[in-house]
Formats: C-alpha cells, structure tokens, sequence
C-alpha cells in the first residue's frame, strides 16, 4: 500500500499538469485552515493553483457587537456567561474600555464578571442545574455542526423545566455566504473545499444549487492534507471537463441526506434569519434564530441592555481575511501589533483563524 | 470550532453512550443518531454523537487526529 505521503505527491504531480488558467479555490472549515497550515500544503501546490482560506471559522465571523451584548449581559448581578472557549478572547468594541486592551469577556471575568467555559451545551445546562438562582446564558455561535447541539441542549432543559437556562444565539449557515462569495465580483472563486463536519449535518445535496445552478465545483474534503488534497484534484477535473458538480472526498461520514435528526432538532427549534458576517456584512437567510415559541429562551429578549456604538478594532482587516482578499500577511498589523498572545481581531484569537494558523505556522503565502 | 472525533461505542443506557477513544472513557448523548450499537464508531461534537461512521474510516481519522495534535512538521 503505497503512504500517505506518496499518494500526497501523485495527486501533486497530476495537479501540475494543469495548464489552463490560474485557480483560485476557497476552503471554508477553520480545520481546513490549521492542517492546510501546518502541513503547508500552500507552497506544495503548483503555481497556477492557490488555495485561500474563507470564512470558515465560526468565532472569526461573529460581529463585535454580539461580543458586546456577551459584554453587556456579563455585567448584569444576576447573569453566569457560558461558553465555548474560543469566544473568551475575541475583542469588543474598543469604546467599552481602555484603548490598548479593548474588552473581552475574558477581560471582564478578570474584572469579577462570571464567566464559564465549557465543551458541551450539556455542562452549561448542568450548571443551569446547580445554580438554581443564577440565570445562565449561553453563548450560541457555530455553523451547522454545532447548532443541533445546541437545539438538543434546549430541548432537554424545556423537556426538564429548567427555566433560568438562555441562549444569546449568533448561529450561521455555510451555504448563502458561499452563494455570496462564489458570485462576487470581488473575488473569482474556481471551487469551494466544502467544510467535512458541517456537511456530516447538511449533507452533500445542500450544495447542489451551488454547483448545479451557480456553476461552483464543490468537494467535500475530511481534513487530513490527503484529503484534502483529492479534494483539490476533484474540483480541478471539474474546472477542466467544465462539469461542476459536487464531488463528496468524505464519504465515511458524510451522506447525501446529511444527518436528518439532527436537522430536525435544529429546525424544530430555530429558523432562518437574516444575519450578519464580520467582514461579509449582512446575509439574507445566512443565520437561525430561535422561533417564535421557544422566544423565551431567547437571552436577547429575557434581558433588555443598553449597547455600544460599535467599533471594529483599527487597522485590522479581517473582513478582508475571511473574504480572501488578502492573505493573513498582508494586514499591516499582523505579527506585529497583532499576534496571538495580543490579538486585534477575532482571526488572531481562534486558533482556527486564518491569522493566528498562519502566525502559528510562519506560512510562506506570498504567491 | 467544527471539530468532532470519532469514539467507539461501549455500552449504550438509553440516550447515553459511554464511548472510548485513545484509552479515555467518556459518556456522550445520543440524542442527535439513531439506532446506536456497542462496537459502533461515532462523531463526537461538543457532547453529543453528530453521526455513526464506517469503523476502519474511523480508525485511520483518529490516527490522523492524533497526527494533527502532535508538534508541527519541520
Ligand atoms: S492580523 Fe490581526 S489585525 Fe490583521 S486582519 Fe488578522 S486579526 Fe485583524
């Protein structure tokens, strides 16, 4: 059986046999982007294909004023925040604090706000659990594989009568900002790396319309370099039969159904909504709320704060970042007044973000 | 963020699986996968099974797993 690294280097070879015009292909899953940078799979692709990472990473893409209402709501007696770990760093608005060290809810917590981290929904439920006079809010970001986490989470509270359990919910959806960017004029995208996990959950039909309507080659990719790798001759052999279609390089976990109780948690519990992206701006139909009946749940509507004017952090261009337009290097802050251990923007503080992977591993994606 | 591992399956009680992987024991809700046996191989996010996956699939994700956490390449 030939290695990993063998296979690695025939699809290699069948890359560079490519003569047609230069490609441009997006991956969109925050793990993409770390074993894409580790592996610097960048500079092992021949010249004429590029390969840029795009919004992927759901922490990068939540707009600073959802850190801020995360802020505003820490401050109230009676709130205990919980969340994922990567939120607890991500920058506010500068306004709410001293220039240098814009807020964060790490910051806060520093400052006697409560503020817990956990893996699961689950542990933040339990919490709900133990601190029978305390509300917990839960902070709801994440694409289509963590939201039916978060739906099933719910469920059990509503189904256990608690009822000091809330989510502040920023939930997105991977299919609209594609549409967005793979029809922009900003930025011609060849083909998207379709993110494994989320597609688990979705399915590979869910990308149908992009490549069967909007002509988009999509492949769905796991997230070793090998996969990703196929991943990359299959959306190239779409670009050349010019047959773009979608191509599932993921197939131990990823039907084309997707996982239909998840779904149906998820939409029993939320539905669409207009929502916005860091750096994107507005998407119609990009997010989900929860619905009408269990708005109750909802932290937004059970504690009523007063917000920030919003402000993004000054010269940072993750915006720019997680549209490809420009490559981590070329934000004129990177390495210098923003690295991980003093992050500007939210793309240096996950360890999924484009900024913080390329710091981490000094890629060299320059061409 | 959208990371999810794959465990082998125990023993199940109910809406609770008690899943293995790399030697740590752990238990996870089922409440997301239907139909799920002892010996199953399942994607694990956040707390809770998203899929059961093909078992040698299974394996060859967690060596790559463990390959991804390990120091970075030269
Ligand atoms: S390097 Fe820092 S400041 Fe520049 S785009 Fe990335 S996160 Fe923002």
């Amino acid at each position: 059986m030939t290695s990993p690294r063998e296979q690695i280097e025939r699809y290699l070879r069948r890359l560079a046999d490519w003569r047609g015009d230069e490609l441009t292909f997006m991956e969109v899953c925050g793990t993409h982007t770390v074993s894409a940078a580790r592996s610097g799979l960048h500079s092992l692709l021949p010249r004429s294909i590029r390969l840029i990472s795009g919004p992927g990473c759901p922490v990068c893409v939540t707009p600073v004023s959802y850190v801020d209402h995360a802020l505003a709501l820490s401050k109230l007696p009676e709130v205990t925040i919980v969340t994922f770990g990567d939120l607890v760093r991500v920058p506010g608005s500068s306004a709410n604090g001293p220039e240098k060290a814009p807020p964060s809810l790490a910051w806060a917590k520093a400052r006697g706000a409560d503020v817990k981290v956990v893996y699961s929904p689950l542990d933040a439920l339990e919490l709900a659990r133990e601190l029978k006079d305390r509300q917990v809010v839960f902070l709801s970001v994440g694409f289509e594989t963590t939201t039916p986490v978060i739906a099933a989470a719910l469920q059990q509270a509503i189904d256990s009568g608690i009822e000091n359990f809330s989510l502040l919910t920023a939930n997105k959806t991977i299919i609209q900002p594609l549409l967005a960017l793979g029809t922009s004029s900003e930025i011609k995208i060849h083909g998207f790396l379709c993110p494994g996990h989320v597609s688990v959950v979705i399915g590979s039909n869910a990308y149908r319309s992009l490549a069967e309507i909007h002509g988009i080659p999509c492949a769905i990719a796991g997230f070793e370099p090998l996969e990703m790798v196929r991943a990359i001759v299959a959306l190239t052999e779409q670009v050349s039969q010019n047959h773009p279609r979608v191509d599932n390089c993921y197939r131990a976990a990823v039907r084309p159904e997707g996982n239909s109780k998840a779904l149906e948690v998820m939409f029993k519990l939320f539905e669409p909504c207009d929502s916005v992206w860091r750096g994107i701006g507005e998407i119609s139909d990009s997010g989900l709320k929860l619905r009408a009946e269990y708005r109750k749940y909802d932290a937004a509507q059970r504690f009523k704060v007063e917000l920030p004017p919003v402000l993004e952090p000054l010269g940072c261009r993750c915006g720019d970042v997680l549209r490809g337009v420009i490559s981590p290097s070329r934000c004129g802050l990177f390495g210098k007044s923003c690295t991980p251990d003093s992050p500007k923007g939210a793309c240096m503080v996950s360890s999924e973000g484009s900024c913080a992977a390329y710091y981490q591993f000094r890629q060299e994606d320059g061409k | 963020m959208c990371l999810a591992i794959p465990m082998r399956v125990i023993s199940v009680d109910g809406n609770l699986g008690r899943v293995e992987a790399s030697g740590a024991l752990l238990t996870v809700a089922l409440d997301l996968v239907e139909g799920v046996q002892p010996g199953d191989y399942l994607l694990v996010h956040a707390g809770f099974a998203i899929a059961r996956m093909d078992a040698d699939e299974a394996q060859e994700n967690l060596d790559i797993i463990k390959r991804l956490t390990e120091s970075p390449e030269p």
